[in-house]
């Protein structure tokens, strides 16, 4: 069998590198699976090949000729096509038109129904959904339908690449099995498959060969009968991370919030903990673990629906399920939030005014006048505190780094100085020396005698700053480990904990005792 | 730490005085008339109105709102004023007081209905631009009801001074509304929701609440242009400000505020206000037609934000000096 993908010696760095001299070969006529834990590279190498992302170095072939897209649209010009986990449809739009998105016309722009229905009901067909009425609008359809629509508008065009990444998130087992069928059909035809998924039965069952991709680099490539579930965790782990030395006195103190049974929707369930004060306490958990979802519900900034948490300030008195981040603000909680750009920082303003947008209270005078003089101290204060590299305490966030952007959004909590601190993602784009710089915040934030919260999805981030780390399988508790005996092995087992289709009747069971 | 000096020179009011300079001089070269003691007056009894609801267009904006609804309310509430002063015999205090109460709960509708359901507030405003006139007419009996002398206080010039109370309410107003923005933690969080409405809710800030209330204050203020107006023409007219909303809209524009949000002055509005006012009398003396005068209304709408296009980098670069 010979290649039709072969990659050697690809590098990507955006902060830090991402992908350090990936070799990977496709071959014609096989699913080859990629796997590795959030961060290793899966995404970055994927977007290279489709074109949305330039290689900083290495080489592409695609059947024999170089393969360099600079563009998606050049990428599915050579055979590509990509699945991606973020659905691309447009619900206005009516599947046939959906189905047929880039040649909707005919030469005169003008659209002929009966072409695209036809068009759309083979490539219904394909996917199972032979009984939907290609007029219907995309709106109507439910997450797994769309889902099965994007595959079959790839499977449409004939790719001789296809990229799936987690398609079977959504779909039932009858869905999955048809998926499948047809995955095989295409490799019978002698296409090339690239399938990315956390489920390791889906693995065992379709793909051919299995690589795992761990730091950017890939660590093997084997077939896929020749590996089991433990093999691979462990292949996705590595070796050991170190370990940073820490002050032992992290012993921590009393509890100052207790989580019980918290839940929101069908995104996390029964989620229950307590929070101490002195310690850090990680979650860890894969992308759509429920990780953020959870942070914002005990924010209040997306309410929890069942259960609640109690908070020392009151002896645990009262079940708090707060509805506005204003009410968790008053009970004591702070929220520094995964998105700094979106939802976190006002850009176009100052440093200063970045800082004290939570602190207002505190620096108004009589008829709500701002005290200026004490809001650039504060400003002045916590940037020197924090090292934030800047003109002044005037000069816009938007022109800062993502590290000292960062620092300010920290400021911004650190300032009020709340007994509860919540980070969510508080690495994710800052440079390594930026990220050292954050991480003993939030250690000193705890030494301070705060509960801190961080959830982050690099195993060594949450190595680096928690005492404890709870694993976060989709949207339960999976296990709670002790930071400085865990391995990285362990961990990931218990994220994947809950994936396995064969799961499902322990998660009832499970959810059958009380 | 170096530390960025504190005074800033206010570029982008600069350029507007200087958009306004060179109009008068423009129009007084043109036309022996212009500059004269009577254009000024015209010009002083002309924009208090304007001036005030552009105020409240300010903070709208600066919200990330709109308010199509004020020259409605405007309408609405002097028609209330005027009828309760004439048929109802109430005195000049109360019925202003109704007036001013009327409008506030326009602005309260717009706003709460707006931040409780989330609709946009063009839409709510828009239904409110027909209820309030509606309303007009409804009380006035679709008839512009005259009354004289009594409210003529407003408008007319203090002796002395030569200025309406009217105009000088209108430029305390702006006054303080520029003062509340800049120095107050009101006006910290109308730019902080305007610039990013997710930060600031999740930095603790009741945004349905300050947003509601930036539109009760449109809504109060679309009231007391009423009442001004109601002094300037002796009369309540239910047809009175139709189409209002879009010279507030682009006065304050032409100010340099930002549609999207977080990005405004209330003393560059008023700037703005004087310089349509300006352009206007200006063209009526020179004879320009009504039509004319529209398209050349338009057109400098239109150059006055293109130039707010390149006018905040340039200003950005002179300020980094």
């Amino acid at each position: 069998m010979d290649a039709l993908l072969s990659i050697s010696g690809l590098h990507k760095a955006f902060a830090a590198p991402v992908l350090r001299g990936v070799d990977f070969t496709l071959r014609r006529g096989e699913i080859h699976a990629l796997m590795g834990s959030n961060g290793a590279g899966k995404s970055t190498l994927c977007n290279i090949v489709t074109g949305l992302l330039a290689a900083d170095r290495g080489a592409l072939t695609l059947a024999g000729r170089p393969h360099r897209p600079r563009s998606l649209r050049e990428a599915e010009a050579a055979g590509v096509r990509m699945v991606m986990q973020e659905l691309n449809l447009f619900p206005a739009l009516s599947i046939a038109e959906n189905l047929s998105f880039q040649r909707l016309g005919n030469g005169l722009g003008l659209l002929s129904r009966r072409r695209l229905a036809e068009r759309a009901r083979a490539a219904l067909e394909r996917v199972g959904l032979a009984d939907l009425d290609p007029a219907l609008p995309v709106a109507r359809l439910g997450v797994g339908q769309r889902q099965l629509l994007e595959i079959a508008r790839a499977l449409a065009d004939e790719p001789r690449l296809l990229i799936l990444d987690e398609p079977t998130a959504a779909l039932t087992d009858p869905q999955i099995h048809q998926l499948f069928g047809e995955l095989r059909r295409l490799r019978e035809a002698g296409a090339g498959i690239i399938y990315i998924s956390h489920r390791m039965d889906e693995i065992c069952q379709i793909a051919d060969r299995v690589s795992v991709l761990r730091d950017g680099e890939l660590v093997a490539t084997e077939a896929a009968a020749d590996l089991d579930s433990d093999r691979i965790v462990e292949l996705m782990a590595g070796a050991p991370l170190e370990r940073p030395a820490r002050s032992a006195g992290g012993a921590a103190g009393d509890a100052l919030m207790k989580v019980e049974g918290l839940g929101r929707g069908g995104v996390f369930d029964d989620i229950s903990f307590a929070l101490r004060a002195g310690e850090v306490l990680g979650i860890a958990g894969l992308i759509g673990a429920g990780r953020t979802e959870l942070l914002r519900a005990l924010f209040g900034a997306d309410p929890a629906d069942r259960g609640g948490l109690r908070l020392a300030a009151d002896g645990f008195a009262t079940a708090h399920r707060f509805r506005r981040p204003a009410d968790a603000m008053a009970a004591g909680i702070g929220l520094v939030v995964e998105d700094r750009r979106e939802q976190g920082l006002l850009l176009p303003l100052g440093i200063d005014r970045n800082i004290s947008l939570a602190s207002y209270g505190a620096l108004k005078g009589p008829g709500g006048l701002i005290d200026r003089a004490a809001e650039s101290a504060l400003a002045a204060r916590y940037c020197e505190a924090l090292a934030v590299h800047c003109a002044g305490t005037g000069q816009p966030v938007r022109e800062l780094s993502g590290g000292n952007q960062q620092k300010v959004l920290i400021a911004r909590w650190l300032a009020r100085d709340f007994p509860v601190l919540l980070f969510d993602e508080p690495g994710r784009g800052v440079d390594a020396s930026a990220k050292a710089r954050i991480h003993t915040l939030i250690r000193e934030a705890a030494d301070a005698g705060r509960g801190v919260v961080v959830v982050s999805s690099e195993n060594d981030e949450l190595f680096a700053v928690s005492d404890r780390i709870l694993a976060l399988s989709r949207g339960r508790l999976a296990g709670e480990f002790d930071a400085a005996t865990v391995t990285e092995e362990a961990l990931l087992a218990a994220c994947f904990r809950y994936h396995g289709r064969d799961h499902d009747e322990e998660e009832v069971s499970r959810a059958a005792t009380p | 730490m170096p530390r960025r000096p504190e005074i800033r020179l206010p570029w982008n009011s600069l350029g507007l005085v200087a958009v306004l300079a060179l109009l008068v001089l423009l129009f007084s070269l043109q036309s022996d008339y212009f500059f004269s003691a009577v254009t000024f007056r015209t010009l002083a009894n002309q924009i208090p109105t304007l001036t005030v609801i552009a105020v409240g267009m300010t903070y709208v904006l600066l919200v990330a709102g709109i308010d199509l609804s004020v020259g409605s309310v405007m309408a609405l509430c002097a028609a209330l004023m005027g009828v309760l002063m004439v048929d109802a015999g109430w005195p000049l205090p109360a019925a202003l007081l109704a007036s001013l109460a009327a409008g506030l709960a326009c602005g309260l509708a717009n706003g709460a209905i707006s931040a409780h359901w989330r609709i946009p507030s063009f839409v709510v405003t828009l239904g409110m631009l027909e209820i309030a006139r509606g309303g007009a007419y409804l009380v006035t009996g679709s008839q512009t009801r005259y009354l004289g002398g009594a409210v003529g206080a407003i408008g007319d010039p203090l002796p002395g001074l030569g200025l309406s109370p009217a105009l000088l309410v209108a430029l305390a107003v702006v006054a303080v509304a520029q003062f509340l923005l800049l120095r107050t933690v009101f006006g910290r969080y109308l730019v902080a929701i305007g610039t990013n409405e997710e930060a600031a809710r999740l930095s603790g800030i009741n945004t349905g609440r300050w947003k509601a209330l930036v539109f009760a204050i449109a809504g109060l203020l679309a009231a007391l242009g009423g009442v001004f107006q109601l002094g300037y023409l002796q009369s309540a007219d239910p047809n009175a400000g139709i189409g209002l909303e879009l010279s507030a809209i682009a006065a304050v524009v032409i100010g340099g505020t930002s549609l999207s949000g977080g990005r405004g002055s209330v003393v560059n509005s008023f700037l703005g206000v004087l310089i349509i006012a300006v352009m206007q009398t200006g063209l009526a003396q020179l004879g320009v037609s009504e039509p004319g005068k529209r398209i050349i209304t338009g057109a400098v709408i239109i150059v006055a934000v293109l130039i707010d296009q390149y006018r905040e980098p340039l200003a950005a670069r002179f300020a980094r000096r």
